[in-house]
């Protein structure tokens, strides 16, 4: 009996609750996964528990269980099969596990968040995607050093390797830094292995949010799982246009130039796109869409067919145009909730699909497009208030035509990069940029100009009147979603040192962060006060302040004081986004020396302040 | 054989006997008429079968015997680039600017300039890249910036002894990093031990040479290269050059030495006995104890080389071609050829062997 009670009744058996640090409920959470080349196992990365999870796929039962550093994000196979390489985006380390023993065999270092990490053909480098460092580390595993970054874009994210094995692709869940209100670029950057050297970088027009990468025809053909944000246009008519598309670009020798193709439908959007599966004869795609809790099946030869008989001009526009996907989309099937990353068994004739907030995996019979069975990981049998608003967070069914959810911006609870105008009050009025959500409790309020007082009225009835025009969420629900956001924790903070201490340089910078008098001796009012403003745990003062940066378009020139942890992770700065650096907030924006007294200071004491800055 | 043949052999023979070693090229010069974006060429840089040239009006790029430019509307950060440095481990290409240092890699320019990001000043006169380091030679001070942090330092008059800010040259080794402080000297780094030493001009800051062979020939640097391997480093000044082996200086004047000019502008190590000087009078070989000279007349501009051996003698050997122009700025070697940056033009250096050379 293979059914999904019985599988629930095995897992419950070794099911054991996880608790990260001792307090609340640990839910595995789910997110990729790797089939081994016989198909016998199914490994699966768990970044709530810190965890790989070793599966007997034909079974459905756990076996083992192996921990590896922390939040990992990432899970591949070695050529030989033999080891496993996890990437523990807080860790900044890639765990080497040992297949035979299910053991962790070495720690190699990388860069800041590493994200994603595989090997080349040969298994004897291994290229790590950092999410923060927004480059790639090449490791050389026989010395378990590493030898050389190079240059992605930013937020590189998602790694694969080309099935002839001389390219590796590297996607990024953030745009392009660009200039103020330009449509976001993002790109896929392709690295040579045998060079070990990036080549190209295919440009992705208006895309932003690009996630797994696959080739497929000996590296003919690539797909990318992208959403195209529409945020440089009022937010103010949902049900008339979309806000986010979601898409796939395709490139490669086999069709040339990048093609963006929709996979939303005219009145149903499928969000956003993650992960990506090719089945083993190329005929079809998979692509997971986890606000939707679904998975798309594309047909690739009509796809394929369908942009060859598509001219210049309709290739460039072809994103737009929704009634497109009825062309090549062959079903979708409904899985568990959040999808996230895809596997299929080496026949082909199953597609696992990773649940990360229902803590399961669905096996899909890939003939008949249904769900077969489902997996458990074992999980706290009762949700926790923060566990259900983490359902909530990343689920797109409140909106209208299930168009995102929060987590479509707040890019796996983080930002997307972008400003948007969201209020339906002008083309290019009130342009707000994108916050980070890590540790906001108690940093009321919020929205940039302060008028929102608290998470339930930024998430209720803002949300519902502005953004979903649809279903609002529950008192209850709503309740949970606040409870989730107030959990997501603070990520380490790269450029403070491990002991606490800082550095010269940020010494510097925290004196004139709280200096009282500038350069020449006069003194600086309290209000100009770096440290006035940005005080507290979270260096905010929960107040809104004018400091020169309104623009004419702007209603008020009154800003709400942002917090700063972790300021370094969150560009583009200001309200809306204008200033691209730290740098700019001062070099660009404060003529006048109304946002603190800065225009005495030399440009290494900038810098002193600026790395300062980083560190809180 | 006719008669003509015979004696051109012949002096070509003695020529080279007069020139024992001393390379000799044919030169191939690339102008806008050619497929340069400009003349006034700062500085090459040749990363196997690709050559950087740093223009007045653009980064060129030569490759395949073509060229391709980038400018501001490519990315690039200024139109007049200044030096260019290529990370051997990635292929990517820095390139100093008068607004700002552009990364270019697989396509994509990056720009750093004063107002978006830590680096001193957007005049930036030199890089040099060293691992994960990036140095900067700017207007305002050196600089560096960690790769893998994205963080920057400074260096300037508050914490090395750099009393002149005006950097305008850095090279960078494994142990060392070294800074032409245009009107201070010279400053040293150690990697190992993260200090700096600064040497200077004996004499002040006079153009009176008192005091030859006991320190930097003068404080107005131009360029400096460090032979790692032999721990020589030479410098270029606008008032002759130095080499010093960690003991003992060596000084060369145009009056006592090879050197067509006081008026360097860049200089080049082989090794720690021989180098190349870019003069505003041509260009310079020394291979510790012959000089040559190759450049166009400077009456007639005619093609010439000359050799000035040990005890003196100068020998002219017969060449047809030249670099394009006797103001030198930069050079790069490419194996036994070399690039040469001029204030008209792009040269390339072939190499003529021995035995082609005396046929």
């Amino acid at each position: 009996m293979r059914g999904t009670a019985a599988i629930w009744c095995m897992i419950a058996a070794a099911f054991c609750v996880r608790a990260q640090g001792g307090a609340a409920p640990a839910y595995p959470s789910p997110i990729e996964m790797v089939v081994s080349a016989n198909g016998s196992r199914l490994y699966v990365v768990c970044e709530g528990t810190n965890e790989v999870v070793e599966i007997d796929p034909v079974v459905g039962t756990v076996l083992r269980r192996v921990g590896v550093g922390q939040r990992p994000k990432s899970i591949s196979l070695s050529p030989d099969g033999r080891s496993l390489y996890v990437a523990n985006s807080w860790s900044d380390t890639v765990s080497a596990v040992d297949v035979a023993s299910l053991k962790v065999a070495r720690e190699l270092p990388a860069g800041y968040e590493p994200n994603a990490a595989v090997t080349d053909a040969e298994g004897r480098f291994l290229y790590v995607a950092n999410r923060i460092g927004n480059d790639v580390s090449v490791i050389d595993l026989a010395r378990g050093v590493e030898t050389k970054r190079l240059l992605a874009g930013r937020g590189a994210a998602y790694l694969s390797l080309s099935p002839d094995g001389r390219r590796i692709y590297c996607t990024h869940i953030y745009p392009q830094p660009g200039a103020f209100r330009a449509p976001p670029e993002s790109e896929v950057t392709v690295i040579d292995t045998r060079r070990q050297m990036v080549v190209e970088r295919e440009r992705l027009h208006n895309a932003a949010g690009t996630f797994h990468v696959v080739a497929a025809d000996h590296g003919r053909l690539v797909f990318a799982a992208q959403m195209r944000p529409k945020n440089l246009i009022p937010l103010a008519h949902v049900e008339h246009g979309w806000v986010i598309g979601n898409s796939l670009s395709v490139f490669g020798a086999a069709i040339g130039e990048v093609v963006q193709v929709p996979i939303d439908e005219l009145d149903r959007y499928y969000t956003p796109p993650f992960g990506l599966a090719i089945s083993p004869g190329g005929q079809q795609l998979f692509v997971s869409t986890t606000g939707s809790d679904s998975v798309t099946v594309i047909e690739i030869p009509k796809l394929l067919a369908f942009i060859r008989a598509a001219s210049p001009d309709e290739r460039r526009t072809m994103a737009n145009d929704l009634s497109a996907s009825a062309n090549y989309v062959a079903a979708r099937i409904p899985v568990g909730r959040a999808p996230k990353g895809l596997a299929l068994s080496p026949d082909g004739k199953r597609l696992f699909v990773a649940n990360r907030t229902d803590d399961t995996i669905s096996v899909i019979d890939t003939a008949t497009h249904r769900v077969a069975s489902t997996i458990s990981l074992g999980r706290p049998a009762k949700l926790t208030a923060e566990r259900r608003g983490e359902r909530l967070f990343f689920s797109a069914r409140f909106a209208f035509q299930g168009h995102f959810g929060c987590a479509n911006c707040h890019i796996e609870a983080t930002v997307d990069g972008l400003n948007w105008d969201l209020e339906p009050d002008g083309f290019g009025v009130d342009i707000v940029e994108n916050r980070l959500l890590e540790d906001i409790a108690g940093t009321g309020p919020f929205k940039w100009n302060g008028s929102n007082p608290d998470l339930e009225t930024e998430c209720g009835p803002r949300t519902e009147k502005y953004f979903y025009r649809a279903q609002s969420y529950s008192p209850a629900e709503l309740a949970d979603l606040v409870s989730f956001i107030k959990s997501i924790p603070l990520r380490p903070n790269r450029y403070l040192r491990k002991d606490g201490e800082l550095t010269a340089q940020q010494e510097r910078g925290l004196a004139i962060f709280e200096r009282a008098r500038s350069k020449n001796g006069m003194p600086i009012d309290d209000i100009n006060r770096c440290s006035t403003c940005h005080m507290g745990p979270h260096h905010t003062s929960q107040e809104l302040s004018d400091v020169g940066t309104g623009k004419p378009t702007d209603r008020s020139p009154l800003i709400d004081v942002p917090q700063l942890d972790n300021v370094a992770l969150s560009a583009p700065y200001l309200h809306d986004g204008s200033a691209r650096t730290l740098e700019e907030i001062w070099t660009i924006f404060n003529p006048h020396d109304r946002h603190g007294v800065t225009n005495d200071l030399s440009k290494d004491e900038l810098n002193d302040l600026i790395e300062y800055l980083k560190t809180l | 054989m006719n008669t003509r043949l015979v004696v051109s052999i012949l002096f070509a023979t003695l020529a080279w006997a007069g020139a024992p070693g001393m390379p000799q090229f044919r030169w191939e010069n690339f102008t806008t008429e050619n497929g340069l974006p400009d003349n006034h060429v700062f500085q090459v840089k040749v990363d196997g079968n690709r050559v950087w040239a740093a223009t007045e009006n653009g980064l060129a790029l030569y490759q395949n015997g073509r060229w391709k430019v980038y400018g501001t509307a490519d990315g690039l950060a200024h139109r007049a680039v200044l030096f260019v440095d290529v990370d051997p481990r990635t292929g990517d290409v820095w390139a100093a600017t008068m607004g700002g240092l552009s990364r270019f890699s697989a396509g994509r320019f990056d720009n750093y300039t004063q107002l978006n990001s830590g680096l001193p000043n957007d005049v930036v006169y030199g890089v040099a890249v060293q691992g994960d380091a990036v140095w900067v030679a700017t207007a305002a001070g050196g600089g560096r910036l960690d790769l893998k942090t994205g963080q920057w330092r400074h260096f300037n008059e508050r914490n090395t002894p750099m009393y002149e800010i005006w950097t305008y040259a850095v090279t960078a080794g494994a142990e060392k990093v070294y800074y032409a402080v245009w009107g201070g000297g010279v400053l040293e780094y150690d990697v190992k031990t993260g200090r700096w030493k600064d040497y200077n001009d004996p004499d002040g800051e006079t153009e009176v040479v008192v005091l030859k062979d006991q320190g930097l020939i003068h404080e107005i640097t131009t360029s400096v290269s460090w032979a790692e391997k032999d721990h020589v480093l030479w410098v270029a000044t606008y008032f002759g050059a130095s080499r010093y082996d960690g003991r003992y200086w060596k000084n060369f004047l145009d009056k006592d030495s090879g050197l067509p000019s006081n008026f360097l502008n860049q200089v080049k190590a082989v090794d720690g006995t021989r180098a190349w000087f870019a003069t505003d009078k041509g260009l310079a070989y020394y291979d510790g104890a012959n000089w040559a000279v190759y450049r166009p007349a400077l009456d007639t501009h005619a093609p010439e080389m000359t050799v000035r051996d040990a005890q003196g003698a100068i020998t002219h050997v017969p060449t047809t071609t030249a670099p394009a122009h006797n103001y030198i700025l930069g050079l790069d070697f490419d194996g036994d050829d070399l690039w040469v940056a001029t204030a008209h033009g792009l040269s390339h250096g072939i190499r003529i062997k021995k035995k082609e050379a005396g046929r």
